[in-house]
C-alpha cells in the first residue's frame, strides 16, 4: 500500500473519528508525522514491517543493487522482492527460504532472535514443509494450465496434487 | 443464525466482571496459522480461498471440542452486518473491508473467534472479560490442538510458524490486554508509561487494534515480539507488567481524589448530565463521555448506574450497533439524534434498576 500523500509505503494506519465517521488514513513514516504533530492528541502510531523494511534496505544497499533485489521472484507462489517490500506481506511459505539472505536481517532486527523455542505440531513437521511447497507450486502451474486451456495437463497436475495431499495427512 | 443475532448479548468482552475489571476490559490472545499446502492470502487466487475456507469449514464443525460454533461466510454479509462484527471485535476492520471468500466462526458465548482468510490462512482468537490471560491461553491452547489433529500448518524447524508478515512467526502469537487509563491521561502521565512500555519491547496500541489512535482512554498493551520466545514466557511479559501500569492508574486516580476531587467531580457529572440531557451526540464524544462515567462509577463518584450499564452502551452506540437495534440504515444526522435518544432512555431509566439486560431494549 502506497503512502496517501506521496509515493513511499505507507506504513502508518492511522483511524480518523470525525464525528460519527471513522476513517483509516495510510501515510509514510514522514507524512504520518507531519499529520498526527498537526493534531492537538500526541498518540503514538504503532511502527510497522514496512518501515522496518525500508530502514533496513537504506542502510545496507545501492539504489542499484535495491533494483536487482526487486526483481527477484519467487518461483513458487510468483511474488517478487518489490511486491513484498511494498506490502509487508509474503506469497507463500517458500519465501522464507527464497528470500532468506534479505529475510534473515529483517526477522532479527524485529525480533531480536531467529530460532523457535515455542510450540511445535504434535504430529511433528519431519520434510512436510517441503512436500507442502511442492504441493503450492503444482497449484499455480494448475492454474496456469487451466489459463492456457491446457485441460489436460490441468487435471494430470490434480490427481498429482491429490496424491501428495493424502501422503500429507 | 445472522451475525446481527448477537446483538441481544453483549459478548465476553464486555461483561465487565473478570479479575481487576474497574481497570483491564479484557484479555486477548491471538495465533496466526497457515495452511502449509497453500499460497498466503497475498498469493491466493478465488479458488485458493474458497477451499481454505472449505476445508476449516468441514475440520471445524466435525471437531467435538469446536461444535458449539457459529459459522458466518463474511463475504456475503451486508456493510453495516460487518461493521457490527468488528465493533464487537469478532473480526478486524481488515478482514471486513478485505474481499473474496471469507468466514469467522464465533462460539455462541462469544469468547472465541476463528477468522478465516484474513492476513493468514487462520487467526485464533480468545477473548477474556478482565485480566484473565492464563484461562485465554488455555483456551487457545485448546484450539489450535483441535485444528492440529487435522490440519497441517505451515511451519519450519528453525523459524517455527510461518506468517504471511515476518512480524508474526515463530509463535505467531499476539497477546494484548485492554486497559482503561482515563487518570493516567488526566494526569498527563501516559506518555511517560508507553515510553517506559517501548523499552520491554511492548506495543501499545488504541481500541482497535493495529494502527488505531486510542479513543475513550483505552489503551492495549501487547507483545511486540513473536520470536524466540516460548508462548508462556511470551505471556508473562505481558502479565508481569499489566499489574505495574494498573498501580499507576490507581495511584493516579487516587491523587485525583485527594488533590482535585471537586474537578474531577465536576468532569464526571458535567459528561454523565450531557450524555442524559443531549439530543444529537457523535460517537466519538459519547466515546470520551462514557469513559469519563466509568471512571466516575469505579470512583464511587456517580451511584445511580452500573458498570454494566456503561460497557453496554460503549457497544450499542457505535455506528453499527445502533442501526441494528433501530431495524434501519441511518444517516450520520439521523445517528446522532437516534443515539442521544438512546442514552438518555437508558441513562435515565435503567438508573438504580439492576443489570438484568432486557429493560435495555425498551
Amino acid at each position: 500500500m502506497k503512502c496517501q500523500k506521496c509515493e513511499k509505503p505507507a506504513t502508518f494506519h492511522i483511524t480518523e473519528l470525525t464525528g460519527d465517521e471513522v476513517s483509516a488514513l495510510h501515510y509514510c513514516a514522514e507524512c504520518a508525522d507531519k499529520y498526527l504533530k498537526s493534531d492537538s492528541d500526541d498518540e503514538p502510531v504503532a511502527e510497522e514491517v514496512g518501515t522496518a523494511i525500508t530502514k533496513h534496505l537504506k542502510i545496507d544497499q545501492t539504489a542499484d543493487e535495491l533494483h536487482r533485489l526487486d526483481q527477484k521472484v519467487c518461483p513458487v507462489c510468483g511474488i517478487t522482492f518489490y511486491e513484498f517490500r511494498q506490502s509487508g506481506r509474503l506469497g507463500c511459505p517458500n519465501d522464507y527460504e527464497y528470500f532468506q539472505e534479505e529475510l534473515n536481517p529483517l526477522i532479527m532486527s524485529i525480533h531480536g532472535e531467529t530460532n523457535h523455542v515455542g510450540r511445535r505440531p504434535a504430529r511433528g513437521d519431519d520434510g512436510m514443509l517441503m512436500q507442502q511447497i511442492e504441493v503450492i507450486r503444482l497449484r499455480k502451474e494448475m492454474t496456469e494450465a487451466v489459463e492456457r486451456e491446457d485441460y489436460e495437463l490441468a487435471s494430470r497436475i490434480r490427481d498429482q496434487i491429490k496424491q501428495l495431499e493424502e501422503e500429507l495427512q | 443464525m445472522k451475525p446481527t443475532d448477537f446483538a441481544d448479548e453483549l459478548g465476553e468482552w464486555l461483561r465487565g466482571d473478570g479479575p481487576e475489571s474497574d481497570i483491564v476490559m479484557s484479555s486477548r490472545i491471538r495465533l496466526a496459522r497457515n495452511l502449509g499446502d497453500f499460497p498466503f492470502i497475498k498469493k491466493c487466487n478465488d479458488v485458493h480461498k474458497a477451499s481454505i475456507e472449505s476445508t476449516v469449514c468441514e475440520k471445524v464443525t466435525s471437531h467435538s471440542d469446536l461444535a458449539d460454533t457459529v459459522f458466518v461466510k463474511v463475504n456475503d454479509l451486508e456493510e453495516l452486518e460487518r461493521q457490527f462484527l468488528v465493533e464487537r471485535q469478532l473480526i478486524s476492520r481488515e478482514h471486513s473491508e478485505s474481499s473474496g471468500a471469507r468466514s469467522v466462526a464465533i462460539d455462541k458465548q462469544e469468547v472465541f473467534s476463528l477468522m478465516i482468510n484474513e492476513e493468514d490462512h487462520l487467526r485464533i482468537q480468545v477473548m477474556k472479560s478482565g485480566l484473565d490471560l492464563e484461562k485465554a491461553w488455555e483456551r487457545v491452547e485448546t484450539i489450535d490442538n483441535a485444528l492440529e489433529e487435522n490440519i497441517r500448518f505451515a511451519f519450519d524447524s528453525q523459524l517455527g510458524y510461518l506468517t504471511a508478515c515476518p512480524t508474526n512467526v515463530g509463535t505467531g502469537m499476539r497477546v494484548s490486554v485492554m486497559l482503561h487509563l482515563p487518570a493516567l491521561v488526566m494526569t498527563r502521565q501516559i506518555e511517560k508509561v508507553f515510553r517506559s512500555l517501548e523499552k520491554v519491547n511492548l506495543a501499545v496500541r488504541g481500541l482497535y487494534g493495529e494502527g488505531s489512535q486510542a479513543m475513550g482512554e483505552f489503551y492495549q498493551i501487547s507483545n511486540q515480539i513473536t520470536l524466540g520466545k516460548s508462548e508462556t514466557d511470551l505471556i508473562n511479559d505481558v502479565s508481569e507488567i499489566v499489574p505495574v501500569i494498573i498501580g499507576y492508574e490507581r495511584k493516579a486516580r487516587e491523587y485525583l481524589i485527594n488533590e482535585s476531587q471537586d474537578d474531577l467531580h465536576d468532569k464526571v457529572s458535567r459528561a454523565i448530565g450531557t450524555l442524559q440531557n443531549a439530543h444529537q451526540i457523535s460517537s466519538e464524544e459519547t466515546m470520551q463521555l462514557l469513559s469519563k462515567v466509568r471512571l466516575g462509577v469505579n470512583l464511587d463518584l456517580i451511584h445511580d448506574v452500573q458498570l454494566s450499564t456503561v460497557n453496554k452502551l460503549f457497544l450499542r452506540t457505535q455506528p453499527a450497533h445502533l442501526q441494528v437495534l433501530a431495524g434501519k440504515k441511518l444517516s450520520t444526522t439521523d445517528r446522532n439524534v437516534e443515539r442521544a435518544n438512546y442514552l438518555r432512555r437508558h441513562l435515565n431509566s435503567s438508573q438504580g434498576k439492576s443489570d438484568s439486560g432486557e429493560d435495555l431494549f425498551v
